[in-house]
């Protein structure tokens, strides 16, 4: 790996932290709502203070929050919140700052959404391998493609008939929610299993959702590489199938399937939008989800702002992956 | 001399949505130890079914009908495909046409030489298996180095140089070269057929060249074999086959080659090769053939050999001429 590439790499992965927070930083300037007054006229309507102190509530605050500062002061100041990963405070949970937040809804998410993605690029990929295998039994090919069917139901009808099924009539698992109600965290390990039990269903759910993607995908790769000179020459070594399959087969149909879990990772959030409200779990969905339910920009904004990054990052991890797996692009 | 390869009858047909296909039909075939054979003929004649059917990877549709392929007294049809799979390679190997993607683009060419022993041989120590790869490399004149190298930083040449190293790697009794020079230049196509020349000498193989060029048929085979339609027509020794070939098609095939000393119009053979769907009866070759007799349409030709020494099958010549 050469030491250009790299800082070329990093150099472009700062000037999408830039743009990105320029950008969350100038929509919600631009929108006219004030989130401040939003908040406090709403608290004005259930009673508590009367409509002409808002004005004075709201000047104080915004002063606090400084946004009575001129315009390019606060984007200088915004930005050195950034480097210094923070990202403000939030306006609906107010002593909590936006990072707080991200801290504690970050590890759900990774927890459901991130293994269950590498858990359907798994199977799918070795699913899809095998079915476009000639030597695999028939009954293992019609498996593999079944699951196609799944990719055409909605992942949230897909979570709402797994609830109703499994969960509502079977009641084999839990209808939703992280842990029972009444447990109280800790580090246990009857808390972790009660956990894993809540997770199932939403874990099944987007694993379901996601898996015939990979079966087909791969399904494809497998045909083309099967005819390739090279697997051809490998039968004529007498090499035997199962080293055909590893070394020939697979390393060669799964290059391009990398780029696509690049791209699957990047929709992370969006599904965990769905799932988390669905399975009424916390993580960054819910979270996303009520910021804008209540207004709460710097949270909304911090959100996106964080997940940008983390998305861009994993793309350049992945592309860094990339030429350890194919060599041919490793001298570009 | 005992022949370390026999073909005896061998027939290979596909069956498609339009009816069975005969690639091969009742095809016969002797070469001794250190015999250099050339097989020529037009697309679709079989010359590269009858290379899979030898190393027994005809895939469906495609079936083996009966026939058999004896590697120095052992009758690779009836062995098991556990024994197949050792067979290949140590007894008879398959040199492709490597210039273009014949070698696995994402391992080291190393790699690829070290499984191809590991599958014979797994008790083989690992720098036993690496010595006997860089003598391989060395035998086509590759340097070490390009046991570390991967298939792109190779030329097409060299491609094809490690092809046929991978080939030698056991010391094969046959081998199969399928056009191993397509796609090179003319000057790499010259080093190349050297190689497999100079490698085939070291281990004292028989070889099969596949391929269209009569000239590098004439330049390093002991003989030519021609096939028509899936039949072998005639085997002749080079000499005698572009000075006096026997077969009509034979005939018209040197014809066809363009003469420095002569010039004039290319004279092709008039027609097209037949379906191989729908054969003509008799003899393949008669719709086409300019000496074509009555008994040509209704009866097939045995083969015969001839006083020179060449294998003919045409009703111009033996008892019945």
């Amino acid at each position: 790996m050469n030491f250009r590439l790299l800082s070329k790499r990093l150099l472009f992965l700062l000037m999408v932290v830039w743009a990105a927070s320029t950008i969350t930083f100038f929509i919600p300037r631009i929108s006219p709502k004030n989130p401040v007054r939003e908040r406090f006229a709403e608290l004005a309507r259930t009673g508590g203070f009367s409509p002409e102190d808002l004005e004075v509530i709201v000047a104080d605050y915004s002063q606090r929050f400084g946004l009575d500062k001129p315009l390019l002061q606060q984007y200088g100041d915004y930005m050195w919140g950034i480097l210094r990963f923070d990202l403000g405070i939030s306006l609906n949970k107010f002593p909590k700052t936006v990072m707080q937040l991200i801290y504690e809804s970050l590890p759900w998410t990774i927890g459901l959404v991130f293994i269950t993605t590498i858990l359907s690029f798994i199977l799918g990929n070795w699913l899809g391998a095998l079915a476009a295998w000639p030597r695999s039994p028939d009954w293992l090919k019609n498996i593999a493609t079944s699951f196609v069917l799944f990719q055409g139901v909605p992942p949230v009808l897909l979570g709402i008939l797994l609830i109703f099924f499994i969960g509502f009539k079977l009641k084999l698992l839990p209808l939703g929610g992280a842990y029972s109600i009444g447990t109280v965290p800790d580090q246990s390990i009857g808390f972790f299993l009660d956990v894993l039990r809540h997770q199932l269903l939403p874990g099944i759910a987007l694993v379901l959702g996601s898996v015939g993607g990979w079966v087909i995908s791969m399904r494809g790769m497998g045909v083309t590489i099967q005819g390739e000179d090279y697997v051809t020459f490998a039968e004529h070594k007498g090499l035997g199938p199962r080293v055909i399959f590893r070394d020939y087969y697979l390393r060669n149909a799964l290059l391009p399937q990398i780029t696509g879990l690049a791209l699957a990772l990047g929709n992370l959030v969006t599904s965990a939008i769905v799932v988390e409200g669905i399975f009424a779990l916390p993580g960054l969905g819910t979270m996303l989800n009520s910021a804008i339910r209540s207004n709460d920009f710097s949270v909304i904004y911090g959100i996106v702002l964080f997940i940008t990054i983390g998305i861009a990052t994993l793309m350049v991890i992945v592309e860094f992956l990339y030429p350890l797996l194919d060599p041919r692009i490793r001298h570009q | 001399m005992k022949p370390v390869l026999k073909v005896v009858d061998l027939e290979v047909s596909y069956y498609t949505d339009a009816g069975r296909a005969k690639a091969l039909d009742r095809v016969n075939l002797e070469l001794n130890a250190g015999e250099k054979i050339g097989l020529v003929g037009e697309s679709g004649s079989g010359k590269s079914t009858m290379a899979l059917a030898m190393m027994r990877m005809i895939k469906p549709p495609g079936r083996i009908e009966h026939g058999q392929v004896i590697v120095d007294g052992n009758d690779l049809t009836s062995l098991s495909d556990e024994q197949m799979l050792k067979a290949r390679l140590s007894q008879i190997a398959y040199i492709p046409q490597g210039a273009m993607n014949s070698l696995n683009p994402v391992t080291r060419i190393g790699a690829q030489m070290i499984d191809a022993i590991k599958a014979h041989s797994p008790n083989m120590p690992k720098d036993k298996m690496r010595a006997r790869s860089l003598k391989a490399l060395e035998s086509v004149e590759l340097k070490p180095e390009v046991f570390r190298m991967y298939a792109h930083e190779l030329s097409g040449g060299m491609k094809q140089r490690v092809c046929i190293a991978i080939g030698i790697l056991l010391e094969p009794k046959v081998i199969i070269a399928d056009e191993p020079t397509s796609a090179l230049d003319v000057v790499t196509q010259r080093q190349v057929m050297e190689t497999i020349n100079k490698v085939q000498a070291e281990i004292g193989a028989a070889v099969i060249l596949i391929g269209h060029d009569m000239g590098l048929m004439a330049q390093s085979m002991d003989k030519v074999a021609v096939m028509y339609a899936g039949r072998l027509v005639e085997v002749s020794t080079v000499k005698e086959m572009f000075t006096a070939p026997k077969h009509p098609y034979s005939q018209a095939l040197i014809r066809s080659l363009p003469k420095l000393d002569v010039r004039g119009v290319f004279q092709g053979i008039p027609g097209l090769a037949p379906s191989l769907l729908r054969l003509p009866s008799g003899c393949a070759f008669h719709p086409r053939c300019q000496e074509a007799m009555d008994k040509c349409k209704t009866l097939r030709p045995e083969n015969q050999v001839l006083a020179s020494g060449s294998r003919v099958t045409c009703h111009l010549y033996g008892e019945g001429a």
